[in-house]
């Protein structure tokens, strides 16, 4: 399993109802079932990967997170989950706004686009760069709207949306990807 | 019709008060089982059939020498496989395959034809809930069924909210749609636009109103399919012909199709039924049963919910299914849902369609193994 997924796993509570908006093939949803809280429902948008999450037992309901959400009532879960897609989105401070009104609390990660690979690569380079976390092409990325640690972190502040991350400076240099427990 | 008075039937005593007011007692409810109970009786399923369908779902009918009608889902290994699950298939009130309908005998000795009470999905589910008793299963590991099939899940759900662990509503509505009330009205017209439908009483007439049935049925098997999927099937080609005929004979093999679908209909089916049955789905509007909010169908319910829906369904199309999922999920009930891709229309539940049959084989199997 992806070691982010072990990251995001360590800041539920047991027996907590949690959300996996983006939920993929269930990968994380299994390893939560199995090992942090029976309460887990998946959002997602590949009929394949549902396929796959319905063979995994898992309960998955076929949507589009830009969309769909608003089905679901405020603060239905503990713990919604969105793991690197929300710069793929067309809105993404809207899908951000839905996240926070269906959770209580919104694990979000994002691949920094303040790493200092990254950096170096657009420095030296002159193109987009392509690293393990962003493997596209700049014509074929669902990227829509990459940003960096530092921007995000911003932009909760700017929302008044609350979020924790010490020794920001260091992080946005050395993180290829960051997770956040993001609250209203 | 000899053999019908063969098929498996339980006598309903208790007497069942139907939405139009009348009760009804001592009826007949044909089924059939596949499979075996369990010593826990904790592995049966219970299957609803759609408009047209009965209680030979898989294997062969023994009534019309036919393969059962959903012979791709049910089976030994199949999706749901009866190696592993007891399932029961009734015939609805109102059908023509054993149960109590408007072919049975009245008082007067006669077939009741339009004497029969008009009866709805809710008078459906009710009768079919006596099948519980008679093998007395406690609590079905799941409802099941297509179409009219799932309109009958969901009401029985709403009626019997703790009667069983697992819900599978594939290609159905919680409200009968306009568009679809009306493709029935022009089906029980073309019937009863039939002189032998005879205000019903045909049967002690000596008469059948097999033009208008069949012509219903045409009427309706197109709007089982898709366009793509007719397209494909027929296109334009010609029947046994080189070049049009500049007739009014079947010229194209859709219309050869069709008229072979009317025709096998009618030695199977009954006019009366199909009209009855059709009312019943125009009837159907869970929604408004609770004051306009479908939610309240499903408060008192644990059941896990699993919705199908299919991507070239015109009939009961993907939005209506979505509106039983958002309706479940508002309530944060424990709902799954997928649309199937497929060009087969409406009638994909019925059909090989592997995405949809493995959906459904690894849900019940997944959840099944949950329960243990």
């Amino acid at each position: 399993m992806k070691k982010e997924f072990f990251e995001i796993s360590k800041l539920l509570k047991k027996n907590s109802k949690v959300l996996d908006v983006g939920c993929g093939d269930g990968e994380l949803m299994k390893y939560i079932t199995e090992n942090i809280t029976e309460n887990v429902r998946g959002l997602e948008i590949s009929k394949n990967n549902i396929q796959k999450c319905i063979a995994k037992g898992l309960t998955v309901i076929e949507g589009d997170a830009e969309k769909d959400l608003r089905q679901f009532p405020n603060s239905s879960y503990d713990f919604v989950i969105l793991s690197q897609t929300l710069q793929a989105f067309l809105d993404p401070e809207n899908v951000i706004n839905e996240l926070l009104r269906v959770g209580k609390k919104a694990i979000v990660s994002i691949p920094n686009f303040g790493h200092w690979r990254v950096r170096l690569n657009l420095l030296f380079k002159g193109q987009m760069p392509i690293t393990e976390n962003l493997p596209n092409e700049w014509y074929n990325t669902p990227n829509l709207h990459m940003c960096t640690i530092r921007d995000f972190v911003n932009f909760c502040n700017k929302k008044k949306i609350k979020i924790d991350c010490p020794n920001l400076f260091y992080v946005n240099l050395f993180s290829e990807l960051g997770i956040f427990i993001i609250e209203k | 019709m000899n053999k019908i008075d063969k098929v498996k039937k339980i006598i309903v005593e208790k007497p069942l008060k139907l939405d139009c007011g009348k009760t009804i007692k001592d009826f007949p409810l044909a089924y059939e089982t596949y499979g075996k109970l369990n010593d826990r009786k904790d592995n049966a399923i219970l299957v609803f059939h759609a408009l047209t369908g009965d209680q030979f779902a898989s294997g062969t009918n023994p009534i019309t020498n036919k393969e059962g009608w959903w012979n791709y889902a049910l089976g030994p290994g199949k999706a749901i496989d009866t190696n592993k699950f007891f399932v029961i298939c009734a015939n609805v009130i109102g059908g023509c395959m054993g149960s109590y309908g408007p072919s049975n005998i009245g008082d007067n000795g006669k077939p009741l034809g339009t004497n029969f009470p008009v009866i709805t999905i809710n008078d459906m589910v009710n009768a079919q809930y006596n099948i519980l008793d008679f093998f007395k299963i406690n609590k079905l590991f799941s409802v099941i069924g297509g179409s009219m099939g799932g309109m009958q899940v969901l009401q029985f759900v709403s009626n019997f909210p703790e009667k069983s662990h697992t819900a599978i509503p594939i290609a159905c509505t919680a409200s009968h749609s306009a568009q679809n009330i009306a493709l029935n009205e022009l089906g029980r017209q073309s019937i009863m636009a039939d002189h032998n439908w005879m205000d019903g009483f045909y049967v002690e007439n000596k008469k059948v109103p097999d033009k208008g049935l069949a012509v219903a049925r045409m009427a309706a098997h197109i709007t089982y399919l898709s366009k793509k999927g007719l397209q494909e099937k027929f296109g334009r080609k010609l029947q046994e012909r080189d070049d049009l005929k500049f007739g009014f004979d079947a010229d194209f093999q859709i219309e050869s199709y069709l008229r072979y679908q009317g025709s096998v209909f009618v030695d199977r089916f009954d006019a009366n039924s199909y009209l009855y049955i059709t009312r019943a789905m125009d009837y159907f509007d869970l929604t408004k049963q609770f004051n306009g909010n479908l939610s309240k169908a499903f408060e008192k319910t644990n059941s896990k919910f699993f919705v199908i829906s299919f991507t070239s369904d015109w009939l009961y199309p993907t939005s209506e299914n979505r509106d039983i999922v958002i309706a479940l999920n508002s309530i944060s009930k424990d709902v799954g849902f997928i649309e199937i891709t497929s060009d087969k229309g409406h009638d994909s539940f019925l059909l090989d369609v592997p995405d949809f049959l493995s959906a459904v084989k690894n849900f019940l199997e997944t959840s099944y193994q949950k329960l243990k």
